[in-house]
């Protein structure tokens, strides 16, 4: 055993609580090292010293003033269970006022109302374009007829753009 | 047969107040002692006892037995301690350049015995004073950790319990302790006690 470790078990061996083997171990490395030694021989003085200190007693009326301290404790009453806690009293509180707050916000400030006029003003809005108001007439035009109907065999627009996207990408 | 000190507390629990009454009278000396070495105050120490009672007393009701009660009684009072030890330490540090001179640290009167001459009394006051400052001097942790194992008596997995640490820290903890102790009290432990003291040192609770 070294030096390190014996210091680690040396309060344990002077304890007398070391383990046996452990304590032969520390046995065998203080009869080869002399600072070890003297250092167990040291803490054994310190321990005899320790124990020179008066010992600090109650004062007397030392019970009764514990007495008198637990006599003024608040007694608790039969119904003492349905006193709530002082936390779980303002968590709750708290819990309330988050409910009232969130039900007297205005309806329309509330998820699917706000949706809903969005979609109102956007109708409107393309309502009024120029461009719908002359809808019928570019819908009947001549010349749309004389395209060729769409048969789903060609890829779309989109796609082509995506692949030629994605080509480019590549490069 | 003497009733454990488990079996005492759970009495208390089911409303038996006498039972609290003896472990005040089993405790209240222990307690005492160990706070009195813990803080520098005696008043304050005796405080501090009583409030450990008085959460004893408190705690009652919800009382389980799950560990040793007396590893439950002095982690009350190791952690009031500590408090106490460090709010008087920024009480310390934030006290007026004006304000009354007050010498806290000095021991409270001990009153020498018939048959010591006065000149023993004085050298074993001092020394006992020269113990006190070192044990003082040591950090909170230390100074309980020392005053459990070596006071108290108490094994290394209760006092581990009570300082909430492992048993290979409180191992380390102890040593440095004993270590600092070691060198502070060197001019001591050459020097053989008077033989009051060492009746004093006989009379500590086993």
């Amino acid at each position: 055993m070294k030096c390190e470790n014996v210091a680690n078990e040396l309060i344990l061996y002077l304890d007398n609580r070391s383990k046996l083997a452990d304590r032969q171990e520390i046995e065998q490395h203080l009869a080869v090292c002399a600072a070890c030694r003297a250092r167990a021989e040291e803490f054994r003085k310190v321990w005899m010293t320790l124990d020179d200190l008066p010992v600090v007693e109650p004062s007397f009326g030392f019970d009764a003033r514990v007495r008198q301290r637990i006599a003024a404790e608040p007694q608790r009453k039969w119904f003492g269970w349905f006193v709530p806690q002082p936390r779980l009293a303002f968590s709750a509180a708290l819990l309330i006022a988050l409910c009232v707050w969130l039900a007297k916000m205005p309806a329309n400030r509330i998820g699917t109302g706000v949706s809903s006029t969005l979609q109102q003003e956007d109708f409107s809005a393309i309502q009024n374009l120029g461009v719908l108001e002359n809808y019928d007439v570019v819908t009947k035009m001549d010349a749309l007829s004389q395209l060729v109907p769409d048969t789903g065999d060609q890829p779309s627009g989109t796609d082509q753009d995506t692949r030629g996207g994605r080509d480019n990408g590549g490069v | 047969m003497a009733r454990s000190d488990v079996q005492l507390m759970l009495d208390v629990k089911a409303g038996d107040d006498s039972s609290f009454e003896f472990l005040l009278q089993k405790y209240r000396s222990p307690l005492v002692n160990f706070l009195g070495r813990m803080v520098r105050d005696r008043a304050q120490a005796e405080d501090l006892a009583q409030e450990v009672f008085l959460r004893v007393y408190r705690a009652r009701k919800l009382y389980t037995p799950s560990a040793k009660f007396t590893t439950w009684l002095f982690r009350i009072a190791t952690n009031l301690a500590l408090n106490s030890v460090r709010d008087s330490r920024y009480q310390k540090m934030s006290v007026s350049l004006d304000a009354p001179a007050h010498d806290e640290d000095s021991a409270p009167m001990e009153l020498p015995a018939p048959e010591m001459r006065i000149d023993e009394h004085i050298m074993e006051r001092d020394r006992n004073e020269f113990i006190r400052r070192a044990i003082w001097s040591l950090p909170e942790k230390q100074r309980a950790a020392v005053l459990l194992h070596k006071y108290e008596e108490m094994d290394y997995e209760q006092i581990a319990k009570i300082l909430e640490c492992s048993e290979s820290a409180l191992k380390s903890l102890l040593f440095r302790a004993y270590e600092s102790l070691r060198v502070q009290l060197a001019p001591l432990v050459t020097r053989p006690a008077t033989p009051m003291a060492r009746q004093a040192g006989e009379r500590r609770p086993s």
